[in-house]
């Protein structure tokens, strides 16, 4: 089975370089031919994989080793379990289907050839990442994924808007990945060796407080890659980029990384269940904030932006009560409904023009059907509508939150719910719904390539049946992870999922009915609470005027001060120095033999001091 | 009593001279001089040296300084004849080819 | 007693005439004084029991080299007095100065130290040109044999040199040969 393994591994790495023999060529429409169907092998390799693993069959390999060094000992080992296998198919499908989705997409764009070869990276990235069977792998990945998504945000670099949200993403995560660095070097300092095997034996004979503080570290890389406050301003900008990156890594696979480092982590964060406690408490917080500020956005890629992150926060709250299984089986289905979701959203902006004002849509249905009914659907398992797949997952987690007793994460969830319902309908309804705005600025939509409405259908069944694998997964999964026990009633559980579909129904109902009748007057939006949410907060303003502005004038005052008066002057010095001594010491060589002979004797009167002074330590 | 303090003090001080003269003359025959009263200090020294220990060979190195001077003034004078017929003067300032 | 009158006068002598050489204008005076410090040094030899050394000295240096220069002067304009500006005085005293004591200081320092032995001995009664040819062509049979082949070539180069008519100095022969 191992050559799976390697064909899934390596497979986009061959696309990526295949096409980067192209980039600086006119576009080629083989770039995107090969990268899609070496997406598609990887995808068919970890399928095959999936099933081989199913089976009972776990794949540990070492492919190489890399450093070897004193104590420390890093192969290039891969692992293919129940937890890693997931990921993979998860990764490798939505990739595909947004490979092939974007040779409709960037039809037209210059970068092409460019934009394949930085998706197939992406890819090859994200699967180091999942499959590393140690944490160096694992930050390899981690960084890999940071660089791909540095570089497909900034994708159209022409842009400053796009660059400088490239630039925010790198560089918080940078900051971020500080904190996970430190928790690897802590682990390191701790166990001696990375591999998860071999950390994961003895994390119960050390003391707590240090496992704590690892588990902390790690939280805050993973808190920087998933955008979970207060590291969340990176996300909704980087929405600069094309909007199938968007739907691949900033909503279905990268972002969840974070997610999967607590999930792998598992056995280590298990020990720590303050930690645990305080990831679900912020992850219930983002839920919350972040839906909150999708409430009133009117830009249609930030409101799903938005709710990723939204959504994050509810894995964060699954995988912070331990309940990893269903944290990994929200990652999947969101994977799949988001990247729906973005993908139906960039079939809207591609039909008008890259339009993303919603007010300024409105009654597209006609125009474009199928992605209407893709998005809808997309919506509505978002919502957690039965039989759509948040539903199952979603649920989980409320019934999780309220099954440990944290009724406020539960009801914080409750509400994001709400939320959720709210502003995916009324995304809905203001896109394809209601009145056709945009003939008032003279878009004229049309539905997009058959192939790509084609890409995106198993995106859409997968977002409406995934949830009936629930029991399945579970299974599968917690051979690897641990069981998650439900300790209430069933008849409580059966009322909680009752009241919660209810609640996010009649909103759904609410939502429809109001927007159906015009939406909300305009004289809302002069209130106080509508600003604040349409600023977001002011925390981009606030790291603005506390992080930015300060650090610029440090930066400033490091680079006038202390570079160019001392570091600058001293090197200066130096050179000056030099070159004065030289110059002066030019007029030894005169070419005169008097000199000359004065020089030399000179040199013979130091020796000879030398010889009869110096003494040197015998 | 003359001892060989006496004449080592002798060759410092003609030595010194020697070189007071090499360092001093710009005049190329002069400096030739002053390379043989060098020379002839240090064979004092050895001579005296010779002496004091009992032990031939310092004559026999003298002896050998002397051939040595002997064929310098050779050369040498053939170099400077040669130097003064192209330029016209023995002057150590004209030999100023070498300026860096 | 006859040692050391000997001895203080003959310094006094040589250092009066190479006091001559160095610091005279005229180099018809240099020269001369230069070959009466020559033989005054030879009496060095005669008071250290090297009369051998003694002969050879006067012989080489004043008959020999002394005459060379003679002759080599005749080459030069020895009436026109080359004009000497002389910088840095004082450096060149001290270093001169310096120099000397240090040699001095070094050339002194076994004494003080270790024991010397000798190698080749000083023979008793043997003549002083006797013991001197018995260790040159016994022990230093070698370097006595590379030293005459060392004054052939500088008598060689020495007629070589001076040779070579007014106008034809060894660059512009090779030149003229190239063209040719």
């Amino acid at each position: 089975m191992e050559k799976y393994l390697y064909v899934a591994l390596f497979a986009p790495i061959v696309g990526s370089l295949f096409s980067l023999l192209f980039t600086a060529k006119k576009k080629n429409v083989i770039t995107a031919l090969v990268t899609s169907a070496l997406l598609l092998l990887s995808f068919v390799s970890s399928l095959t994989l999936m099933f081989a693993v199913y089976d009972g069959l776990s794949l540990h390999v070492k492919m190489m080793g890399w450093i070897s060094a004193g104590n420390l000992s890093l192969p290039f080992g891969f692992i293919v379990d129940n937890v890693s296998v997931v990921m993979m198919v998860t990764v490798t499908l939505v990739s595909s289907v947004v490979n092939i989705y974007s040779m409709g997409y960037m039809m037209h764009d210059k970068g092409y050839n460019r934009f394949f070869t930085y998706i197939s990276a992406f890819v090859f990235s994200m699967l180091i990442l999942v499959m590393s069977d140690n944490f160096v792998g694992l930050f390899i990945g981690w960084e890999g994924v940071g660089l791909c998504s540095y570089l497909l945000i900034g994708f159209w670099y022409e842009k400053e808007s796009a660059s400088w949200a490239g630039n925010e993403a790198f560089i918080m995560n940078r900051v971020a990945d500080l904190g996970m660095l430190m928790g690897l070097f802590l682990i390191y300092w701790q166990f001696g060796t990375f591999s998860y095997e071999e950390v994961f034996a003895h994390v119960g004979s050390v003391n707590v407080g240090i496992v704590t503080t690892i588990g902390l570290l790690l939280f805050v890389g993973a808190m920087g890659k998933s955008a979970q406050f207060p590291f969340h301003t990176w996300l909704a900008d980087a929405m600069e980029g094309p909007t199938p990156v968007s739907a691949l890594i900033h909503a279905a696979t990268m972002v969840t990384a974070g997610v999967y480092l607590v999930i792998r982590a598992s056995d280590l964060f298990m020990l720590i269940p303050e930690v645990g406690h305080i990831i679900a408490t912020l992850g219930a917080f983002v839920a919350v904030f972040a839906a909150s500020m999708a409430l009133v956005n009117r830009d249609l890629k930030r409101i799903i932006a938005y709710s990723t992150l939204s959504q994050l926060g509810y894995m964060f709250v699954a995988a912070g009560l331990g309940a990893y299984w269903i944290a990994l089986f929200h990652l999947m289905t969101h994977a799949f409904f988001k990247s729906l979701l973005f993908l139906g959203a960039g079939n809207v902006m591609h039909a008008m023009d890259d339009e993303l004002d919603i007010k300024k849509m409105g009654g597209l249905f006609n125009a474009m059907p199928y992605t209407a009914i893709l998005m809808a659907v997309g919506s509505v398992a978002l919502c957690g509508v039965y039989p759509f797949a948040g539903f199952f997952s979603k649920d989980m987690i409320l019934a999780a939150a309220f099954n440990g007793g944290n009724f406020y994460i539960w009801f914080a969830l409750f509400i994001g719910a709400g939320m959720t319902a709210f502003y995916s309908f009324r995304l809905v309804m203001l896109v394809f719904f209601g009145d056709k705005v945009y003939k008032k600025f003279g878009f004229h939509p049309h539905e997009t390539y058959p192939f790509v409405l084609w890409a995106l259908l198993p995106l859409g069944i997968l977002a409406t049946i995934a949830g009936f694998f629930e029991h399945p997964f579970e299974e599968f999964v917690t051979k690897v992870l641990d069981k998650y026990e439900f300790s209430m009633s069933h008849s409580t559980e059966v009322g909680l999922i009752f009241l919660t579909s209810a609640f996010v129904i009649l909103v759904i109902v609410a939502t429809i009915y109001k927007y159906s009748r015009g939406g909300f007057s305009k004289q809302l939006e002069t209130m106080p609470l509508y600003l604040l949410l349409k600023n977001q907060y002011y925390i981009p303003k606030l790291y603005e005027v506390a992080i930015f502005k300060p650090y610029y004038a440090l930066s400033k005052f490091a680079w006038k001060q202390i570079d160019v008066r001392i570091i600058d002057f001293s090197v200066d010095l130096i050179a000056r120095v030099l070159y004065k001594s030289g110059q002066q010491s030019r007029k030894m060589q005169s070419g005169n033999l008097s000199d000359m002979l004065r020089w030399m004797i000179v040199g013979t009167v130091v020796l000879l001091a030398l010889a009869i002074f110096y003494r040197p330590m015998v | 009593m003359i001892t060989l303090t006496h004449y080592l003090t002798l060759t410092g001080i003609l030595f010194s001279l020697g070189i007071v003269g090499v360092l001093r003359r710009k005049n190329l025959l002069m400096l030739f001089f002053s390379t043989e009263i060098l020379l002839n200090a240090v064979n004092i020294g050895f001579a005296a040296v010779s002496k004091y220990y009992g032990d031939l060979s310092g004559q026999i190195f003298s002896f050998f300084i002397i051939a040595i001077a002997a064929s310098e003034v050779a050369v040498g004078l053939g170099l400077l004849v040669l130097w003064y017929k192209r330029s016209g003067t023995i002057d150590l300032d004209s030999l100023q080819m070498m300026k860096g | 007693m006859f040692e050391a009158i000997a001895f203080y006068t003959f310094s006094i002598l040589v250092i009066g005439m190479f006091g001559i050489v160095v610091f005279s204008k005229n180099a018809l005076y240099a020269m001369s004084a230069l070959a009466g410090g020559m033989i005054f040094i030879s009496g060095f030899f005669f008071l250290l029991d090297a009369d051998f050394l003694g002969v050879v000295q006067i012989v080489v240096y004043t008959g020999a080299v002394m005459a060379l220069y003679a002759f080599g002067m005749m080459f030069f304009d020895s009436t026109r007095d080359v004009k000497e500006n002389i910088k840095f005085k004082k450096i060149i005293y001290t270093l001169s100065v310096l120099s000397a004591i240090f040699t001095i200081f070094i050339l002194m320092a076994p004494i003080f130290s270790t024991k010397i032995e000798a190698i080749y001995p000083t023979l008793q009664g043997v003549g002083n040109v006797q013991m001197i040819g018995l260790i040159l062509f016994t022990k230093y049979l070698v370097p006595f044999e590379v030293a005459a082949i060392m004054l052939l070539a500088a008598m060689i180069a020495g007629i070589v040199l001076v040779k070579v008519k007014m106008e034809e100095t060894p660059t512009n022969i090779e030149v003229a040969r190239g063209e040719k």
